[in-house]
This record gives C-alpha cells, structure tokens and sequence, in this order.
C-alpha cells in the first residue's frame, strides 16, 4: 500500500528522524497561507502516488505567498503526468508545503526487502537526489548494501560502516547512525515493504534532514496496523480498482478491449498472454483468488462490465475443486442483472463441468464454450473480431 | 519413488477445526493421504471426522508419530505454526496460509536456517505424489501418476500444465507448489535438486512468473547440475510493469524481474521454455529422452 510523502514525513519524524517543517493544503488559498508561514520563500510539493513530480512541474521552489497560491490553482486543476503515471497521469488533491532548506550534499538511503537473502536490506549511495536505478546500474561501486540478521537487527557498527562510507565524519556521521537504525525500527514497527528517504541531505547548517520519503507498507500486516486504511488516498486510485479491493479481488486497468476474469495470478497473467498471442487485447487483469465463489464471480464480471472499454469478456476459471456449475449460475446471474449482450466466452475446468456448460448455454446470453485455453483465446478473439 | 511425500507419509493438520482445514482435510483423506492428526490449540482431546485433534503439534507427534504438516492457520498466528512445526520434529511442513506479513517470514527463515525441517509456502497450493498422497488444495483427479516433476510458483496455473502434462499421457512423479510470496520456505534449487536425484523422475516442468530473480538463479544452477531435461513457462510476458516494484526493489534484482530476461537467462541456460501458455505439455514431451532441451 502506498501513502503520500507528507504522510511518510510524519512518520519518520515520530521515530525521531528529522523532516522539514511542512504543511499540508486542501486549497490554492491554504496553500498561500502556509507560504506565509514558511516565510514566504518555499518549497511547494504537490502530493501523488508515483515518483519523477519534479520534472513534471509538481514540484517548485516559490519565493512569495501569491506565487504559491497561483502554483497550487495551477497543480489542483490539472493531472500530473509522469513517466510513473501512466498517460492520463493523476489528479493533485493535497500539496505539501515546506520551508526551503540551504542543501550541502545529497544522498539516497532505503530499508526494503532483499528476495535472495529472505532478509531486509539496507541501501545507501552518495549519490542522492537522482535515478538510484541509472545509479546502479552505471555506477555499481557507488551503491553500498547490507543485508540485516533478523536475529541481531542493525548494530549501530554496521550503521556506521554505511555513514562512513558515504563520506560523514564527526557528529554527522553519528547522527546518521543514529537516523539508520531509527529508519530500521520504523520499517519493523511500521511493517514496512519499503522506506525509502531519496535525498537525505546534510543541510548548509550541518543537519540531516530527510527531503523526501517514501513508504510502502505490507498490506498483510493490515490486520496488526488498524491505522493503514485511514491513510489512504482513494482519489489517487482507480475507482473499479477501488470497487475490487472492497470484495477482495485483484484488478488493474489495461488497453484493450476484452474483459478478463481468471482464478489465481499466474493463470491471469498467462491468460492475458495467451490472448495476446493470438491477436486480442486484455481490457484488464483480474484474480478472483484461487477458490472463486458464486458471490466473487457475480462482482468482478460487474466490475469489468463498469469498464466502457470492454466489448467482450473472456472467463477462464480453472476451479479444480470448485464447482462449475456454481461459477456459471454467478456468471448468468450479474449478466443478465447489468443486461449483458456482448460476447462472452467461458472456459472451466473442475468438478460438474457439463452442467456448468448446460446452464451457460441454455441462459440465452451471447455465450460460447472454450474446450482448452487456446480455443478460448480463439473463439474471444474472432467474436470481436465479426 | 517421489520426493517429498509418499504413501507412507503421517500428516498432522494445523488449523484442523478452520472451515477450509476441514474441508481439505477431508478432501486430502478421500484422496488417499493417511491423516494421523490434527491441531487446534483449546481443542485438544475432541475428534473430528474421526480424526484426534491435539493442542500442539508436540503431542500431536508424540502419539501419532507425524512427519508432515499441512499449514492452515490464519495469517496472525501462521508464522508461529510453521516454528511450532519445526520444534515438533516434523520433516515436511506445507503452509498453504496466505497473507502472513513479510516480517514473520523474514524472522521464521531465519530461524529454520540450519534445522532439518523442510517448508514449502506459504501461500502455495501444497505438494502430491500421484496416486499416493496428497497434501493441499490442488484438485487430485487432473494428476497421474508418472515420471515428469513438476515445480511452480502460481497456483491455478500448475493445474492448467498439469492437466496438459496429463492429457497427453505424461504422469507426474511429484508436483509442488513452491507459492508466489516474496519469502518462501523451499526455492526452486531446493525442489529441482531432489528432482535430480529421484531416480522415477526423467525431467522436470517449471512454472515461473515476474517478478524476483529465483527462475534466473534456478537457470545457472540447472546449467551446472542438471542431468534431466527441463521445459519452463514464465508467465506475465504482456504484464505491465508491476506496482510493488519501488526503486530499491529495482536495485537489489539488478534489473531482474522481467519475464524476456527470466526466459532468456533460461533458455541460455539449456531450459526449453515454452513461448505459450497453450503448449507447456508439448513442451515437456518435446525434451523428453534428451539431455538438457533447447526452446521450442
């Protein structure tokens, strides 16, 4: 789960890690009076849910209040479009204004999960304030990582081995030790995928400060954090992703035209292939979980059919031991409730197959048969295609 | 000859009493799998469908001899099922729990490192021998029995290859399901491993999908060590790039984590990797017999 800088600030500042002094604004006329308050000459920062705002123009340096106040008009009627966004990019709700602060030297520092090792990892490079990826990949030696032993946690030895490396000496090189294992104790208390401060700076005063933050949480640790969903800012999603979470399905917004449903990720991932390969455009990803029910089924084909895009939907449950009859009644019975006529085909495996079919068939909905999933595949794609 | 799980295997269910414990409790009995016991801390002493339920897994072995758990304990306490397992003596745990926090993981890898209990999962559809036991949710009847391993990371998935294999008339000797979390317990070095040293398995299918870097290092490993041909499916070819992916992700795979690498890498590796989700059976028969396959 993603959350917005400001969010991520007030976080690391409650584990003690210094952030600018900041304030949030709903309205271009907040966002003056906070300019004010920051002394007139500030940073504004306009709060999405993906990276590269700056060369998009979400991010400014203002030196007078009125500025700030035509800046935040400008960021709040219009989509920010960055190469994370995506085309349509994402509307800007929230603005984060901060006091402008005298930069020495930039680093970038993240705690995250090393897949390899099964162990959280500490990443830190003196190379901060840019592209970490083109970092690592061009210059390798300037990145320096560490992965932590559950056991032990982060010493602060270990901590000090990483601020020495990036070139601190004296109390700074203590104080970020300091900062380190704070950072660690906020990815564990947190449950954190991710903290990520990209640039952690040392001010003109000699201070460190976190410039930027950012945090992705486990949404399997939802049950331990009951503070997660209030965090959430729904108008930086998707709504029919929205509607999906809410009856726990997985979905994401493609191209093309042919709704998909499937059971499981990876058949999702492969049905979505498999289109392809034979020349069709998946309308969307969508995992009912692995043990659909009647209930989950009837949701997402609504879901899907909410998407204007969609002229045809392509069901591929490989239910095992689930029932094909239930999965078909949940089909009929969302079609025929949003008056379904576009073509459809369905493709089940499992228990009480034929009497699945049967009933599919027999609905008087725009309806055909995949006997495997390359005849599926096949048949979706030449019933749009007529 | 399988790996894993035999038709002598003893398994204890934790989370015996859950409603898809039961459920699959009894669909892995009907299957054939001697259930010996299962676990529900406060409902020690009850049966249920016949079965003794005990109130840890400690007891559980000590009158039943159990070797093998099946995992399904809710999320907060999965964590601390699979240790409990492991403290028990249990050889095999198999948690097919989804959603335990990537902290509890991190913490139950780091504790199982240098015990002998094997795991697999969590969030995995479980392990069968064809025909001798079978211990998770995957549905028994699309299996044979036969002399094809299968090891994947998807679920559903693996019944479609299966099923494929299947059709056309290539059993398995054992599938698992290594599950698709960020931290698991076996990888796919440790599953391939004991498929090459199985004697009554010929070659082994692999199911991989985006994401991480474990089908690459499954591919330089079976480049070194492999005696039995391998065919491979990397799902998500057309995936846009995934939302999980942050910078530091990024960094730590070095790139890794798109499914043309995965396939490349595998295929340089001497893996045939099929091109289609439709053709991963035809695959499999088309290295049969050979060393180590080319791509199909």
């Amino acid at each position: 789960m993603n959350i917005h800088e400001y969010q991520a600030k007030e976080i690391l500042s409650s584990f003690g890690i210094p952030v600018p002094r900041g304030r949030v604004a709903l309205t271009s006329d907040q966002v003056e009076r906070a300019a004010k308050e920051m002394g007139g000459r500030c940073v504004v920062k306009a709060q999405i849910y993906a990276g590269g705002r700056g060369k998009a123009g979400g991010v400014k340096l203002v030196h007078h209040p009125e500025q700030a106040q035509e800046l935040g008009k400008d960021l709040f009627t219009r989509k920010l479009v960055t190469p994370q966004t995506g085309q349509e990019g994402l509307r800007v709700r929230r603005i984060l204004v901060e006091e402008a602060v005298e930069i020495a030297r930039e680093f970038y520092l993240s705690i995250t999960l090393d897949r390899e090792s099964s162990r959280y990892c500490l990443i830190a490079s003196a190379e901060g304030g840019v592209e970490i990826e083109e970092v690592a990949q061009k210059t390798p030696e300037k990145i320096h990582m560490l992965t932590i032993d559950p056991f032990t946690g982060l010493r602060p030895y270990q901590a000090r081995k990483i601020a020495l490396a990036l070139g601190l000496k004296g109390s700074v090189c203590e104080d970020c030790v300091e900062l380190i294992l704070n950072l660690y104790r906020c990815c564990l208390e947190k449950d954190c995928y991710l903290v990520e401060i990209n640039p952690l700076v040392v001010t003109k005063a000699g201070w460190l400060m976190a410039m930027d933050a950012k945090i992705n949480f486990d949404d399997n640790a939802m049950f331990r954090h009951r503070e997660y969903p209030d965090m959430l800012d729904y108008s930086q999603l998707d709504t029919l992703e929205i509607n999906a979470g809410k009856y726990d399905l997985s979905y994401i917004k493609l191209q093309g035209n042919i709704g998909c449903m499937v059971n499981g990720a990876g058949l999702a991932m492969a049905t979505l292939d498999v289109l392809k390969e034979f020349g069709g455009e998946p309308a969307n990803f969508l995992d009912v979980g692995g043990g659909a029910t009647r209930e989950k089924v009837a949701e997402a084909f609504k879901i899907i059919l909410q998407d204007s895009d969609v002229k045809g939907v392509f069901v591929n449950i490989f239910g095992g031991i689930m029932r094909c009859d239930v999965i078909a009644q949940g089909i009929i019975e969302a079609a025929s409730e949003v008056h379904c006529a576009l073509p459809i085909v369905v493709r089940m495996d499992g228990s009480k197959v034929e009497e699945g079919k049967r009933l599919l068939l027999d609905s008087g909905l725009n309806v055909q048969i995949g006997e495997n999933l390359g005849d599926g595949a096949t048949r979706i794609v030449q019933m749009l295609g007529e | 000859m399988s790996i894993l799980l035999n038709k002598d295997s003893k398994i204890v269910v934790q989370g015996i009493t859950g409603r898809s414990g039961l459920f699959h409790t009894q669909q892995c009995r009907d299957y054939g799998s001697k259930i010996v016991a299962g676990v529900t801390p406060g409902k020690g002493g009850i049966h249920i469908e016949g079965i003794p339920v005990f109130n840890t897994v400690e007891e559980a072995v000590h009158y039943t001899n159990a070797n093998v758990s099946m995992i399904f304990v809710p999320p907060p306490g999965a964590a601390d099922a699979i240790l409990e397992a492991a403290d028990a003596g249990i050889e095999l745990a198999v948690c097919i729990t989804e959603g335990i926090p990537v902290r509890d993981m991190v913490l139950a890898r780091r504790v199982l490192e240098g015990k002998k209990m094997r795991l697999v999962g969590p969030n995995c559809p479980g392990v069968i021998t064809p025909g001798e036991c079978k211990v998770g949710i995957m549905p028994g009847h699309i299996h044979k029995k036969g002399k094809i391993g299968v090891v994947s990371r998807s679920g559903t998935l693996t019944y479609e290859a299966v099923k494929q294999l299947s059709d056309m008339g290539l059993g398995q000797s054992t599938c698992v399901g290594i599950g698709g979390d960020p931290i698991i317990g076996m990888k796919f070095i440790d599953v391939l491993q004991l498929f090459n040293e199985d004697k009554n398995t010929e070659g082994v299918f692999m199911i991989g999908e985006i994401g991480g870097g474990a089908e690459e290092e499954a591919a330089h490993w079976i480049r070194e060590n492999m005696k039995k041909p391998v065919a491979a499916f990397i799902a998500g070819v057309t995936a846009p790039p995934g939302k999980r992916m942050g910078h530091a992700g990024a960094i730590i795979t070095g790139g890794k984590g798109k499914a043309e690498d995965k396939i490349r890498t595998l295929q340089d590796c001497g893996v045939a990797v099929s091109t289609s989700p439709t053709r991963m059976g035809e695959t499999m028969q088309s290295v049969l017999g050979r060393g180590k396959g080319k791509s199909s």
